[in-house]
């Protein structure tokens, strides 16, 4: 996408040109880095997914991945560093109508973030998050981050770093997330079918999807070239579903675990809440002037319609197939 | 510049209150709990909070109404996730608030920028205790003035008002929620462990007594789309995610159409209509209490709590012959600075009671300009001052 001609030309052809706010094209992105790819994935699995483009909320923190939001044609929230889960938690306790999708990177989530992180999953607040996981702060340069691999090369750590990083599935399926799986960009099919999955069900999901910033990450650590990577992963990874979390930690150019770990189901936070006020209140008690039974008409309802926009959508043929 | 096209805050539509959030009659009541009364009764839903003393109880409140009321109760993580739920919740449709004190109102700081940045109406109450850091949980003060206003970092203003009992906790937690709408800006509630935790009569009135200015969604057609008119007004419809505009906002500066555009143009444009949808309406949205100001030699400025003990040395002051005034402040930001202007011209002094170092006396002592003296009277807090040294202020003054 580097000449005007290309994207204007993008903008016309393009599948995902519903799905994105196609005027505020070209992106920030760098040539090669994965997060194209993942909202290619993620635009697919929405027009899969059947659900009403109007009635889905796209929530991002700060950095490259953060920019998601603002290129979602979605009502969408670009937060502060780190906070794009507790919003989206109000945003969904305030309208459980709402699908709910957290897309941000992972020194967003799991860094400044973390608390909120492992939080909503012990909750199991109603929402997909969606991480996207560089091994690096790539907005602000490429700095070390909880997932950077040990000895890894980044610019806080000059010399390789030192620090035991986190194992993200392990996190928040320690944490209490009902969905936990992790892929790369490399594999796009299985990140779109996540997403679809995901935004299906309900409960805390958590895909992490893996891709080394091509401009900071390989770049210094001399691991060559967007090209080389998408190599690299076929070689590499590994596909375990259902895998123990224990066993998914990443080390520096090591094998990656991928797959769909967890897909449990056990009540939401809002659930819980109905549950135990019925219990306090009555058949009658109300949330925002709807009871339960009138509210789970009305998800019934809309449940039938994505059934059949579903349908329909998947009679057409594949997008960028 | 008072009026706009969309009418005053003066002329803000208004409606009865939604009678399942009004517990109508005479109650005995804490100030925190009438927060928590005040918010329901304005057509609050949504209440995310860290528990923390001396505010606590407004949380507890709501969190046993909520089920009756219809409305949702969350504990979050922290602070900091609190405010971060109602930004989410307040743009999801709910009128939204939390409660805290210093040591979370430090906290709730980052995201208080993001919603005064994105103009996202919420209710903050900040129940003071001594500071600074963790400083003395149970004990009153009023400290936290100024970092009401200049917490967040970058320009920007917010409305913060002070209730001086429990009466007031509940009626000015309704303004707030009516100011905070009108101008879809925070509105802090600055009051103390002292008011918090005073039982008092408090008399909620009748659903249709209680004037509440409903959130105001954009009806109109999808081209036409802004979250955001730049024109230095208030009155302007919010959105509610789900309803079809597809909004975006972001804590980067933005044009309407809520869209990044960092230039030093854009900035100039967005900041000056926040800072100027508040302060250039000030006379909208300031209130006051004076009391024979008229005539006056000396006027005592006090707010919340203080103003209570200042009352005594006031009736003192009188018996000895001294010409005492006195301005309460009921609106802490903006400032009354034209007030305050025009009483400087008309006294010896002015006497600024209040319980902290010395914070409020800065904008009295700035809006004076030097046209009369003003006399701090602070106190490290902890405690209320004692009514006698406040005279002694006022005997000073009026020499
Ligand atoms: C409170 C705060 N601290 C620091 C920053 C600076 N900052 C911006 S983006 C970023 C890192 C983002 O890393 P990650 O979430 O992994 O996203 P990526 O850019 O790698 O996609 C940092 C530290 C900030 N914006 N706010
Ligand atoms: S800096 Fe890295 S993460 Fe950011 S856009 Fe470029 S390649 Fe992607
Ligand atoms: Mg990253």
């Amino acid at each position: 996408m580097s000449t005007l001609n290309d994207i204007a030309q993008f903008k016309q052809v393009s599948p995902m040109s519903g799905i994105l706010r196609m005027e505020r094209m070209p992106h920030i992105w760098c040539p090669g880095c994965g997060i194209g790819s993942e909202v290619n994935s993620f635009a697919e699995a929405i027009r899969r997914s059947g659900i009403d483009q109007d009635k889905l909320t796209v929530i991002s923190g700060i950095g490259c991945t953060g920019r998601v939001a603002g290129y979602s044609n979605f009502d969408s929230i670009h937060t502060t560093h780190g906070r794009a889960i507790p919003v989206a938690t109000g945003m969904h306790l305030a309208n459980p109508k709402l699908k709910v999708v957290v897309f941000s990177g992972e020194g967003d989530l799991s860094g400044i973030g973390g608390n909120h992180l492992i939080h909503a999953a012990r909750r199991n607040m109603d929402m997909v998050v969606i991480c996207n996981n560089n091994f690096t702060y790539g907005m602000t340069g490429g700095q070390v981050t909880p997932t950077t691999p040990g000895g890894a090369i980044a610019s806080t750590t000059p010399y390789g770093n030192y620090e035991y990083p986190f194992s993200l599935p392990f996190l928040a399926d320690a944490a209490g997330a009902t969905y936990v799986a992790r892929w790369t960009s490399v594999h796009a099919r299985n990140v779109t079918q996540a997403i679809e999955e995901a935004l299906a069900r309900k409960g805390f999901s958590f895909i992490e999807i893996i891709s080394p910033c091509t401009t900071l990450y390989l770049r210094r650590n001399r691991l060559g070239d967007g090209v080389d990577w998408l190599q690299y992963f076929q070689e590499n990874t590994v596909i375990k579903h259902g895998c123990d979390t224990r066993e998914t930690a990443i080390d520096y150019q090591g094998k990656i675990v991928i797959g769909k770990f967890v897909d449990k189901q056990k009540p939401t936070y809002l659930e819980s809440v109905d549950k135990r006020y019925v219990q306090v209140v009555g058949d009658d008690y109300q949330l925002y002037g709807k009871t339960v039974p009138e509210r789970e008409a009305e998800e019934k309802a809309e449940q039938e319609r994505i059934a059949a926009r579903r349908a329909a959508a998947l009679a057409e043929p594949e997008a960028g197939a | 510049m008072n009026k706009t096209k969309n009418g005053g805050y003066a002329e803000a539509q208004r409606v009865a209150a939604d009678p399942k959030g009004v517990d109508a009659g005479a109650h005995f009541m804490d100030g925190d709990h009438a927060i928590a009364e005040g918010g329901l009764a304005a057509g609050c839903r949504f209440f995310a909070g860290y528990p923390i003393t001396p505010s606590t109880e407004t949380a507890e409140r709501f969190a046993e109404r909520a089920p009756e009321v219809g409305a949702l109760f969350i504990q979050m993580e922290d602070e900091i996730a609190s405010i971060a739920a109602l930004i989410g919740a307040a743009w999801g449709g709910q009128k939204v608030m939390t409660v805290t004190c210093g040591p979370g109102f430090s906290l709730m700081v980052e995201n208080l920028g993001l919603a005064a940045m994105t103009e996202t109406p919420m209710v903050i109450a900040n129940v003071q205790r001594g500071g600074p850091s963790t400083g003395m949980p149970t004990l009153t003060a009023q400290q936290d003035m100024m970092q009401a206003k200049w917490g967040p970092h970058g320009d920007n203003a917010i409305i913060a008002l002070c209730p001086d009992s429990p009466q007031e906790c509940f009626d000015l937690t309704v303004e707030a929620f009516n100011l905070s709408e009108f101008y879809r800006v925070p509105v802090i509630i600055l009051t103390d462990e002292t008011v918090g935790h005073m039982h008092e009569k408090v008399v909620i009135p009748p659903a249709d007594q209680i004037p509440v200015v409903p959130r105001n969604n954009y009806k109109g057609p999808k081209e036409d789309f802004r979250p955001y008119q730049f024109d230095c007004q208030g009155g302007h419809p919010m959105t509610q995610a789900g309803d079809g505009y597809r909004f975006h906002i972001t804590g980067l500066t933005h044009n309407e159409r809520g869209y990044p555009a960092a230039t030093a143009e854009q900035n100039k444009i967005l900041l000056t209509h926040l800072i100027e949808k508040i302060n250039g309406n000030a006379d909208q949205i300031i209130r006051l209490d004076e009391d024979q100001i008229e005539g006056a030699e000396v006027v005592v400025v006090s707010y919340g709590i203080t103003s209570r003990i200042a009352v005594k040395a006031m009736q003192d002051a009188r018996k000895e012959g001294i010409k005492v005034g006195s301005l309460r402040l009921i609106t802490i930001w903006p400032f009354c600075e034209k007030r305050i202007e025009e009483i400087s011209s008309q006294v010896k002094a002015i006497v600024v009671a209040e319980l902290n170092y010395g914070q409020m006396v800065r904008e009295v002592e700035r809006s004076a300009a030097g046209r009369c003296k003003v006399i701090s009277v602070n106190s490290c807090g902890g405690a209320v001052h004692d009514p006698q040294e406040i005279l002694d202020a006022i005997r000073r003054a009026a020499q």
